[in-house]
Parts: C-alpha cells; structure tokens; sequence
C-alpha cells in the first residue's frame, strides 16, 4: 500500500537502507550557542521583515507580526454608537469568553468557589469544546515522579523559553502540575497508566526528565471533553456561536462585561459582569508569514485585540511558533499537526538521502530551523536535501516505522491512533513508509500580560490560555500548554470569583472604544482595517469576486 | 484545473479535485460557521452525510478528513440534538446498571450495526453499546475511546440512543472509579503542599540570568 509518487518513493528506499544503522543511534543535541545560531539563520521569527512596531496602544513601539499589527491597529467591527449597552440582556459575576479549555476550566473553579452556576456565563464563537485545546495530541507534563521535582521542569521550562519568561509564572505552572494531575484523575481522565496506576511518561522537545503524560494521542480531545462534561454537570450556561467583539468598561476603565454578537442572526447581545476572564485562544489562522497552520477554525486572536483596547499590556507577540512537524503531504492535510509524541517514541527526522541531521527532541523553535535549513536551497543559505512533493510543498521525511520497530508491532497503532488514522485514510501506512513533515504555525507563545492569579492589571479583567504571554515566554515546550490552561484557567475562575463578590461595577460603556478610534485616526490608520477577525476568510477567489450583499 | 463536479445541499459547483469536502464547500463561496470547528478530525463539528452517484447507500463521514468525489451530493449536519441526563460524577457508583439507569434507552438496541456502519472514526460502535448492556464500563471506555463526538451514530440509530453521552460516562466511570489512581501523583502532591520544594524554587525564581544558564547547562538529562 502506497500512494507515494516514484520520486518520493525513491527517496524513502534510501530511508529503508539507512534505518537499520540509525535504530541504534541518535544525532547529538546542539549546545546552546549552535542553538542561537540556527535560529538566528533559519527562523521566521528572525526575518525582520516579518514584523513591524506598533504605532498605537498599551504596548507601542513592541514588534510584532504584521498580520497581528494589522488587527491591533484596526477599526472596530461594531460601530460603539450602533449599540445600546445602557441595559443588559444578560448580567451574571463571571462571563467567561472563550468555550474551550482554559474557559471551561475558569468556568468550573468559579463555579467551585462558590459563584452559582446560573451567575456564570461562557460565551464562545463555534461550539463549546472548538478549540485547539481539543486537538492536542501529545501530552501535558507534570513532574510527579520521584527523579524529577517542580525544580526541574522550573529549569526545562525557562531554558526551552530561551529565559525570557515571567519566572512568577513558570512557577505556578510547575508548583500548581501535580494538582491539576490528580484533579484530572478525580475528574476521570483516562491517562495511560501501568497496571498498578503508575502514570505512562515520556520525553517531549526540551525536558530532561520523563514528565510527558498522555491519553494516547488525544490527549487535548480526552481532556477537554471531560472538562466540558464537568460543567455540564455543574449546570453552566454556556452561549454558542457568540463570540466577544468588544469588552465594556466603567468610568474608571474596570471591565464590567462585553458584547457579544451572535454568528448565524447577526444580533447583539450585552453582557454585564462584575468579573470577566478572557480565554480565547490563540492566533494561528493570522497565517504569520504564510504558514499553514495546526489551529482549529477561529483561533484569530480576538481576545487580544479586545484586552489591547481596554488598556491591557502584551508580550512575547513577536514570538511565533512554528510546530516542527505539521503534515506536508498528502495536499489535503497539509498543515495538520504530527504530534511530538512521534519523536518521543523515536521516530527520527530524515532528509531525502535517508540522514539525520538534528536531534528528534530539541526544543521547537531549534528543530522547526533545523528543518528549514535542510529544506532551504543553497542560493538562500539552506542544504536543499528536502523532498519535493508534487505540488511543490517541501518537507523532511519522519521515519515513523522505527516506532514499531523499536517499541513492539501494533505500538504505533495503539499510542498514536489519530496519526495513523489520519494517513491510512490516504493510503499512506505510517507504520510501514515515513511521513513528510514541515513547520506549521502552532501556537503563540506570548499574550495579555498576566499576574500568578491570571491578572491583566485591568481591574475586573482576567485571562487564561494562549491569550495571556510569560508563561513560555519565546517558546513554549511540548505539554506545557494544556498544563498552562488548566493551571491559569483555575487561578483566574478562582481570582474571577473573588473580584465578583467584592466589585462595585459603574454604568457599562464603550468609552475606551471611542478613545481608541482617536488614537489610530491620529496614527493614520487607514479606515478599512477593521477587527476582531472572528474567522478567517477561505472562500474561493472566484466566487468572492462576484459576491454581492442584497439581502 | 482538474475539477470535479459536486451538490452542495442539491447544488451543483465545479470545484478542483482533491479538496476535501470542507475545502470545496468554501472554494463554492460557502462561509461555514455551523459544521466547522478544529478542521483536523478531532472535535466532530463537520459531520457530513453524502451520496455518490448511481450508489444507493447513504455515506458519512468528517467534511474536514474526506477528499471530494465527481458527482458526489453533500450535506452537512450542523447540530445534533442528544439527550444528556444530569447526573454528578461524584454521586455516581461505577456499577454495571450505572449506565442503563440513567441511559435507558440502551435497551432498545435491536443490533442492527448501522451505528457502525456510520461511524467516521471506524469505531465498533454497536459493540459499545452491547458492552454498556452488560454493564462493561472499561469495555465501553476502551471501544469509545477515539470517538470524537460527531453525531453520526446518534442521526442513524433506531433505538434512539444518544451515543456519545453514554460514552463520555462510561469513560469518566473508568478513569475516575475503575483505574488505580497513580501513587506517585498524590505523593508528589503531599510534598508541594507540604513546601519540600518551596526554597529551591524561591531560590530559582530570584536567580539572575547567567546561575540559571548554567544550572540549565548543568542539568542532567533522563536517557
């Protein structure tokens, strides 16, 4: 069974004749200096035209993405004088924006500290649970056995960051894991588990210990879904296809609730709330610097071009991340994310002569330059030894056979179901032929500025997830994102729940958006640049070209 | 351009070959907000139902994961209405009867296997269910486990039975009641609490740059 052209198949015999030296082997990791350098050769993050410095807002003069400046420096969607936000369709304490993990999560500890269920409100854009919270397949770490310590993830975590982290934060990220572990287990996460209970754990890009824990490899699905049924159970209102296209402040600039607008009727909805927390998500579908990407549907970074307008600072948002191993063929899932997990059972990337050329576990943003070194012609400084696809796609092959080989017939199937069944259903048998990777955009790595309680510094705002920025600071590490959700996600419901019972909120107005709309027409913002995004734009060029608005 | 012909809800659109039905719905100038979600087979949000012509069966399958065929007619399923029993995970025994006193409708499975048959995943759907009448929640657990919630099974079900309910139970019965809980997890939870690591961690937290390079350097790295 193959559905490889000639081309890529006399490529993967060379991988075939290679395979039985390197079983035994491993390239050598780099040492901290041959890390900088590759990044700095080979990195997207390290083309300076890439990215510009804002010109308005909290954080002026920071560089960022283009496509992200394109949206912080933009229009609102919702013209402040066509709403009424003088009476409230719906007043709660707590409204939480963003349905997926980190909200969910923020939602239940609210709940658990005594906010009643009908007080609280998730508010998302698709349905609860659409987040890429769901779609993580590897892992989530926790230093829970007896050779490892919060300490030492302490350290993984801040050197995988390049230390540019909020040490605050990386701090209740590693003292708060074990916790969110056994709340999981309460909870009734099915983790891989030895007969006896002992947790399964293995290797992720950057960590010196064994901290990976997984449920095979949907981990995201098997834990967001359980998170979900949670609050379901707890009887949280939750409102589908409603995204937040503008936060509501006071007179004295405190976050008193949002408008929500909802995505099939075109109506709008008030919200006020004593308290609101912010979760939703990150920024993959910007499509940096033409990437495709891991993301789900509406990771358009709308959180954080709301908290940018209230006065919220941002960090690290000129750090991308780009996911070493995003499918590169076939054509129909060429983005889609290969799990890191793949390399943690060894699979070893390769290039079209069948050799390694870096270390399968080395942090994200080193392997993702590794990789476009090898792909790279030499006219642009690269080895050119990628392998071509026929749509021209370029990639490194993942020898994922060796899983198998090494670990026992079936283990791929049994460890790795999602990858193998996303490839067999185009022919391609993983467990037999390697896969072509490439770097796809995952993830972002900074956000909202936050405090350990999950804080803007906006009084009655609070955010949790890929919005907020410091936990990871430039780059985050494999498993450390579900860790960061769930562990921000309590700190800002339990933070949340504490400012509702104390808040004295003023008249809800849009005051901060009017001031805001000053502020770009005197930076000379052109008028058609309008966000949030919501969704991004994937219909056909045909058909948008002869797209006219009559009803 | 290689293209295909394809009826979006009865409709037809001449699109390129090779998309998937997801793909070709918004080259056709769809803007989907119902019936799409991670866009990667994992959330169950695209749950398509289709026909290929001059076939009479009736397919299902993940808009986002599934290739366009010439001649192929399509719709989506943008909801499907389940009915979830409250119920408190905490309040709950892991017994075999667990799952048919709050799911009933369990019983009424005449194990025709259409659920099966309608499953994206390839999930032996209708065994699940014959294990949830016996009260084998881990068998449920372990059938279900790659279920990603689309409503297929649930669309097509003679009995009624709103499938993926019944599995988010049985697998938070299994995890939570049936599973030997990890040791070393509460252990290590005893010790934060108790502040074993709490001075190398203040001590961490106020180091300057260059120690925590070289403790970073220093590190040694579990093989």
């Amino acid at each position: 069974m193959t559905s490889y052209p000639k081309e890529m198949q006399e490529s993967i015999a060379r991988v075939e004749a290679t395979r039985p030296a390197r079983l035994s082997t491993k390239f050598p990791r780099l040492s901290l200096q041959e890390q900088e350098t590759l990044l700095k050769g080979f990195h997207p993050d390290y083309r300076p035209e890439g990215k510009r410095r804002l010109r308005v807002g909290p954080s002026w003069g920071e560089a960022v993405p283009h496509e992200l400046a394109d949206l912080l420096e933009a229009y609102p969607l919702l013209d402040p004088k066509a709403v009424d936000v003088s009476r409230p369709d719906v007043d709660v304490d707590v409204l939480v924006i963003g349905g997926g993990g980190a909200g969910t999560v923020a939602a239940i500890w609210a709940h658990a500290s005594g906010i009643p269920a009908e007080r609280i409100l998730i508010a998302t854009k698709l349905r609860h649970g659409d987040s890429n919270s769901i779609m993580a397949q590897g892992g989530i770490q926790a230093a829970d056995k007896p050779h490892d310590s919060p300490a030492i993830h302490y350290l993984d975590v801040l050197g995988g960051g390049h230390f540019t982290n909020d040490p605050k934060l990386v701090r209740a990220l590693v003292e708060d894991a074990p916790e969110i572990i056994r709340w999981h287990e309460d909870l009734g996460v099915m983790y891989d588990k030895e007969p006896d209970g002992t947790m399964v754990e293995i290797h992720g890009g950057g960590t010196s210990r064994k901290r990976m824990h997984s449920c095979k490899d949907y981990t995201g699905l098997e834990i967001m879904r359980v998170l979900r049924d949670e609050a379901r159970s707890r009887g949280i209102p939750v409102l589908e296809f409603s995204p937040a296209v503008e936060l509501l402040t006071d007179h004295g600039g405190q976050v008193v609730g949002a408008v929500l607008w909802n995505l099939e009727t075109g109506e709008y909805t008030v919200v006020w709330a004593k308290a609101t927390v912010l979760a939703t998500g990150g920024w993959g579908r910007l499509h940096i610097q033409g990437f495709p990407t891991t993301n789900h549907y509406g990771a358009t970074a709308d959180g954080v071009v709301l908290a940018y307008r209230v006065g919220a600072k941002l960090r690290d948002l000129d750090a991308v991340q780009y996911h070493p191993t995003g499918a590169a063929y076939p054509d129909q899932l060429v983005g889609l994310l290969i799990t890191e997990k793949v390399r943690g059972m060894d699979a070893q990337p390769l290039n079209r002569l069948g050799e390694p050329f870096v270390h399968p576990l080395e942090p994200r943003d080193v392997e993702s330059a590794a990789f476009i070194r090898e792909c790279l012609p030499p006219e642009k400084g690269g080895r050119g030894l990628g392998i071509l696809t026929p749509t021209g796609m370029v990639g490194v092959w993942l020898d994922t056979p060796m899983v198998d080989i090494l670990h026992g017939k079936g283990t791929f199937q049994r460890a790795l179901s999602s990858i193998y069944r996303m490839y067999i259903r185009f022919d391609i048998d993983p467990t037999r032929e390697p896969i072509l990777v490439y770097p796809t955009l995952h993830y972002q790595n900074g956000g909202v500025v936050i405090d350990e309680h999950g804080w803007t510094g906006i009084p009655g705002l609070f955010a949790a997830g890929e919005v907020e920025g410091g936990v990871h600071g430039k780059n985050r590490l494999m498993g450390n994102s579900l860790l960061d959700y769930n562990v921000f996600g309590r700190r800002a419901g339990i933070a949340a729940a504490g400012w509702a019972r104390l808040a004295s909120p003023g008249t809800p107005t849009l005051a901060h958006v009017e001031r805001y709309v000053h502020e770009l027409r005197s930076a000379g913002v052109p008028p058609e640049r309008k966000a949030p995004l919501l969704l991004p734009e994937y219909r056909g060029e045909k058909a948008l070209a002869r797209m006219v608005d009559l009803l | 351009m290689n293209e295909v012909t394809v009826f979006i809800m009865g409709k037809g659109y001449r699109v390129p070959a090779g998309l998937t039905i997801m793909k070709a719905m918004e080259y056709a100038g769809y803007r989907l907000t119902r019936g799409c979600g991670c866009r990667g087979g994992y959330c169950g949000a695209c749950a398509t139902v289709y026909r290929l012509k001059g076939d009479y069966k009736l397919y299902g399958d993940l808009a986002c994961q599934t290739t366009v065929q010439d001649g192929m007619y399509i719709a989506q399923l943008p909801f499907t209405p389940a009915e979830r029993p409250a119920y408190r995970l905490e309040e709950l025994q892991a017994r075999g009867e667990t799952l048919l006193a709050l799911f009933p409708e369990l019983a009424r499975c005449v194990a025709c296997n259409t659920c099966t048959k309608a499953c994206p995943q390839k999930l032996e759907v209708m065994d699940a269910v014959q294990a949830a009448l016996r009260g084998d929640i881990p068998g449920v657990a372990d059938l279900t486990f790659d279920c990603v919630s689309c409503g297929l099974c649930t669309m097509r079900c003679p009995a009624e039975i709103s499938h993926h309910h019944v599995w988010q139970l049985a697998r938070r019965l299994n995890g939570a009641y049936l599973t030997p809980r990890a040791p070393h997890v509460a252990q290590r939870v005893e010790e934060v609490r108790a502040g074993k690591f709490k001075g190398e961690l203040d001590r961490l937290v106020a180091m300057p740059k260059e120690g925590l390079v070289a403790a970073y350097k220093a590190r040694d790295i579990e093989p």
